[in-house]
């Protein structure tokens, strides 16, 4: 293994389809019209000296390093700004270009502290190795003049000097070692594009300085770390190649805290990892990262993660640690105990979109052929089984269109129910990009989510309507495209069914659906609306992203119908640029659902009373099924609590704190006999479990995840499970206790499982996955590398299908007693539930969940900024601190569910989508009162949780 | 499950399905139904209709002799 060391081009790549052909250093060489004689030479393995440039960022000329000669023209101009054109021949090695270059470093190496040895940067430094391709041997000028780098220049303080700004936890800035190429402030403004960073000052003068001369912390930078990767010198560095030295070796993997999936280097020395650095080939996130992927992994060697198994007769009593066999065999003799007594049905599992694939895979596998029933669900039941719902019944897959390269060929942006900015942030950079390029955005979303206004970013339209409306929303949208025309009728005939059509057409043309009659009811004035639907038919490319503002709603399933609908009608599906795409929260929430997550679907989405399907199981599996759907997570709270469903394995996730109606969850777990928590950390279930078996991360197991545009990406073990095992072992472990014969050695044979199995997997492998990189499903016969735009020549399902979407409003109604409505979200340093964000420095960012409210309802209910208050709805209570914002409209509140102290979901409801029974997160009648601190039921869950996470150390019997 | 939960469930599947045009809608309440709930909770359901409890949606009655019959478990 070594160190993977991508080739630096210099300039980005042009993807012009003329090419033109030059001559450079004696070597002909063709590139596409519009690249610079730079990124030329270096694709003719000609490294041209360079200090300002880097092929993330576009060129600035500002470093005169790399300068050439052309032929029959005068002077040198910089290769890096220099287009190359047809027949140009260049010289990048002459006598006037050395003594140039020599001039330019020992300028440089004059204001640079020589403390090479000791500097972070040493064998990884661009302004060293600069100096060693010139040639540079002495600098005659000395410290004595104007200079960065001494603290006092002649016995007095030096005014240019400034110190360390080590304010944010993950890197430091040293100025004493900026040479101002700005490589660091392009690649904020171009690839991340928060603009946090500008240079201030001019000439010698010039220096780089977060926001107006702020601090890191203080400024707006989101920590993303694309400064610190594009910085050629010390001055922007990781802290934790500070603290430990340069990598000796790199593996790429896979992130796994988003549904983004961004591809990065682990960088390593040994087993320890340096730092992670996001991978340029990575085809979800080209090179970029935030700042969870890049810096938020030190939950993985966190104290509070548990390595031996525990177990125990009852929640009251401390944990007992154990070995795994017994860990093991006590859960063998419980659930099959379980399935004597109560029957086959009474047990069940959660698969986690945390783990791999080949996990997730395995736990189901468990279950149905183990346990001999369908109870097993997995956590998108609570994010985004609409989603699989609503595509499946209208295109006929449950997965997103496209891949996040189509965001580079779209005109026109509906964003609804997602914040990407916080949620999907590398997509958001992407996007933002793409916007600052003149693509239009229309935002629907209750909250003036940042994009709305962003720097050099503007939405046409931002529909800020009332949660719980979505469906009126969209329906009105599709009326004003209806009525006015705008709608594509050639598409509608060739890929649609044109009777279903006509009944939707009719429908949605209703006048009870116009802008206008439903104005009051959603919040959103008529011209608003208009305008979007107009922008959205007519602006060229049309794409949908939508994120769980969509999905966890009464009306998921019915709000997801009403988005295919548009895209059908506008003719925006089936090709780069356009699309449906549900932004999926969890690094591997689409591989779950793929992998068979859902108690009525075996892998590949197919019914369990197909039999055909059924066959290919039993045959390869020698059981028989069961053809009968199993429960979803909410029916087997319900099942618990009568009294028929006593044990459950649930896999990395946390039910307890992520799932609705906290204190029904707690009831249905309580009502359990063995339940089994899988997991790094005793997370919020593991209060009511009765075994405890230890997980493991992303970076001590090899396997696969499936991000939101359904690419497989390969993860990769760069070091030994501190808990002995990876996920997938232990799995296969406890069904092994339970009398199966299983034999994995290697993730490798799960996913050959799968291909066997699985039609839309037939021709995934790992070595395919090591040739490409990454491929994305559907990957057979018909596509042997994968499908980046789904429904490219017809829907899958056949003719696409107009649904009727009718309106209905929520029962979750706002009264007398609850008059505000609370609606939910996530924010950019923290992930879902926060376990693993929360053992991580990222919590300088976000030390607890805060309740937003409108000026105008605070003050009615006189509440100032910072006041702990009381959120009560008609489930339960608890108490936050409340920040007085307009960024919620009044008569909403807002708030996030980080932090297991909030206890948000004390606050929702039972409420549930109709069709796939996803919770409505996004809408709960709520009053916000006064309050001196906790409530009664935060103070007597945190008492519950401190008398569960007891544990005893394990004593091992003397031999 | 709660009675009035699975009741609540039931009728929110029918008031979807009823705004469906050419009567798709028994057959769609049933075929969901079918499709998606576990035995225990058809039981459920068949039980409560037998015994005339609940207050059902019109489309969820007029479904219910379409909708997938339970095993007799042993
Ligand atoms: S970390 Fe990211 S947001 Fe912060 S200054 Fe650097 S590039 Fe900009
Ligand atoms: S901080 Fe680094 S990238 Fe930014 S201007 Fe200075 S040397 Fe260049
Ligand atoms: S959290 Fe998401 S956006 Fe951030 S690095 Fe990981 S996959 Fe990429
Ligand atoms: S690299 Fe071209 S001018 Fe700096």
């Amino acid at each position: 293994m070594s160190l993977i060391k991508e080739v630096d081009y210099g300039t980005p790549a042009k993807n012009s389809e003329k090419t033109v052909t030059l001559t450079i250093d004696g070597k002909d060489v063709t590139v596409p019209e519009g690249t610079s004689v730079m990124r030329a030479s270096m694709e003719a393995g000609i490294q041209v000296p360079k200090l300002c440039a880097t092929d993330m960022v576009d060129a600035f000329g500002s470093c005169r390093l790399c300068l050439v000669e052309v032929e029959g023209r005068n002077g040198t101009p910089a290769s890096c700004t220099t287009p190359a054109s047809d027949g140009m021949v260049v010289r990048t090695q002459t006598d006037r270009l050395k003594k140039i270059r020599k001039g330019v470093m020992e300028l440089y190496i004059s204001d640079h502290p020589l403390d090479c040895l000791t500097c972070a940067a040493n064998g990884d430094c661009e302004l060293q190795d600069m100096a060693g391709a010139v040639g540079l041997r002495d600098v005659r000028y000395g410290y004595e003049g104007g200079n960065h780098v001494q603290v006092r220049q002649n016995g007095e303080e030096n005014p240019r000097y400034m110190a360390k700004d080590e304010t944010n936890p993950y890197f430091t800035y040293d100025p004493s070692k900026c040479i101002v190429c700005s490589r660091c402030v392009r690649a904020c403004e171009e690839v991340q594009g928060t603009f946090a960073l500008t240079i201030e000052g001019r000439g010698f003068e010039s220096r780089v300085s977060p926001g107006m001369h702020e601090n890191f912390m203080d400024s707006e930078c989101v920590s993303c770390g694309a400064c610190v990767q594009a910085c050629p010198t010390a001055t922007l560095q990781e802290k934790s190649v500070i603290e430990i030295g340069q990598p000796e070796h790199s593996v790429v993997t896979t992130c796994a805290y988003c549904g983004v999936g961004c591809s990065f280097k682990a960088e390593m020395r040994g087993e320890e990892l340096v730092r992670m650095v996001p991978y340029k080939d990575g085809k979800a996130n080209r090179g970029h990262s935030c700042v969870k992927g890049r810096f938020a992994y030190g939950y993985a060697n966190h104290k509070d993660r548990i390595l031996n198994p525990m177990i125990r007769e009852s929640v009251d009593e401390p944990w007992q640690e154990v070995s795994w066999e017994e860990a093991l065999r006590f859960t063998a003799d419980k659930f099959k105990g379980i399935q004597a007594k109560y029957g086959k049905g009474a047990l069940g599992g959660i698969t986690s979109s945390r783990c791999t694939n080949e996990e997730t895979f395995l736990v189901q596998k468990l279950i149905r052929a183990g346990f001999g029933n369908n109870n097993v669900d997995t956590c998108a039941r609570v994010c985004h089984s609409p989603t699989g719902y609503g595509l499946k019944t209208t295109f006929g897959t449950s997965a997103g269109t496209q891949d996040f390269d189509s965001v580079e060929h779209t005109d026109v942006v509906i964003l609804i129910g997602a914040n990407p900015t916080d949620g999907h942030p590398v997509f958001a950079s992407r996007l933002k990009k793409r916007l600052r390029q003149g693509a239009k955005l229309i935002v629907i979303d209750p909250r003036r989510i940042d994009l709305v206004r962003s720097p050099h970013i503007e939405a046409v339209a931002h529909l800020p309507l009332r949660p719980g409306t979505n469906v009126a929303v969209l329906t009105s949208l599709a009326h004003v495209i209806v009525t006015e025309g705008l709608f594509d009728e050639a598409f509608v005939r060739e890929r649609c069914d044109w009777d279903e059509f006509q009944d939707w057409a009719a429908f949605v043309s209703d006048p009870k659906h116009s802008p206008e009659a439903i104005a009051d009811m959603i919040g959103v004035d008529a011209e608003t609306m208009r305008k979007a639907a107009r922008s959205f038919a007519t602006g060229g490319n049309g794409a949908i992203y939508y994120g769980l503002g969509v999905t966890e709603h009464s009306q998921g399933s019915t709000t997801v119908m009403a988005i295919a609908n548009l895209a059908m009608a506008t003719g925006n599906i089936g090709r780069p640029g356009v699309g449906v795409n549900p932004l999926r929260g969890q690094n591997n929430v689409q591989g779950s659902c793929d992998m068979g997550s859902f108690p009525h679907e075996l892998p590949g989405y197919r019914h369990i009373q197909d039999s055909a399907t059924r066959d290919i199981f039993e045959d390869i599996w020698g059981v028989k099924l069961d053809d009968e759907p199993g429960l979803r997570i909410p029916n087997m709270l319900d099942a618990a609590v009568d009294g028929t469903f006593k044990g459950i394995y649930i896999q990395g996730e946390d039910i307890l704190q992520s799932d609705p109606d906290t204190k029904h969850v707690a009831a249905g777990l309580a009502a359990m006999e063995c339940v089994v928590v899988h997991d790094l950390f005793l997370n919020e279930t593991a209060n009511y479990a009765h075994v405890f078996l230890p997980g493991s991360t992303f970076l001590e197991k090899d396997g696969t995840f499936t991000n939101a545009e359904r690419r497989i990406n390969r993860v990769r073990k760069v070091m030994t499970p501190m808990n002995g095992f990876a996920d997938w072992e232990v799995t296969q472990n406890l069904a092994r206790a339970m009398g199966l014969d299983w034999n994995y050695t290697h993730p490798s044979q799960v996913m050959a499982e799968i291909a066997a199995t699985t039609p839309s997997f037939a021709n995934v492998s790992y070595d395919l996955l090591e040739r490409e990189g990454s491929v994305q499903w559907p990957c057979n016969a018909k596509a042997p590398t994968g499908t980046p735009v789904m429904h490219m020549d017809g829907f899958v399902r056949g003719k696409g299908k107009f649904v009727v979407t009718e309106y209905v409003a929520t029962d979750e109604r706002t009264g007398p007693r609850f008059p505000l409505l609370l609606t939910t979200g996530r924010i950019l340093s923290q992930y879902n539930v926060g376990a693993q964000t929360r053992r991580t420095e990222n919590s300088a960012w976000h030390k607890e969940d805060l309740l937003e409210i409108h000026p105008h309802d605070a003050e009615q209910r006189g509440i100032r900024e910072g006041d702990w208050i009381r959120l009560a709805s008609r489930s339960g209570e608890t108490s936050l601190r409340a920040t007085i914002t307009d960024r919620v409209a009044p008569g909403v509140v807002y708030t996030t569910f980080h932090h297991p102290g909030t206890q948000a979901n004390v606050i929702t409801t039972d409420y549930t989508d109709w069709a796939t029974n996803c919770p409505e997160y996004k809408v709960t009648a709520v009053q916000v009162s006064s309050s001196n601190g906790p409530t009664e039921w935060q103070v007597e869950y945190d008492r519950q949780a401190e008398q569960s996470r007891r544990i005893k150390p394990r004593v091992d019997a003397a031999e | 499950m709660a009675p009035d939960k699975l009741v609540y469930m039931a009728n929110q599947i029918a008031t979807f399905f009823k705004s469906q045009p050419d009567n798709e809608g028994v057959k769609g309440v049933a075929n969901h139904i079918s499709d998606f709930w576990e035995p225990r909770m058809r039981k459920q359901l068949f039980d409560m209709i037998a015994k005339g409890n609940g207050d059902f949606h019109p489309l969820v009655l007029k479904a219910a002799p379409m909708i997938r019959k339970v095993k007799e478990t042993a």
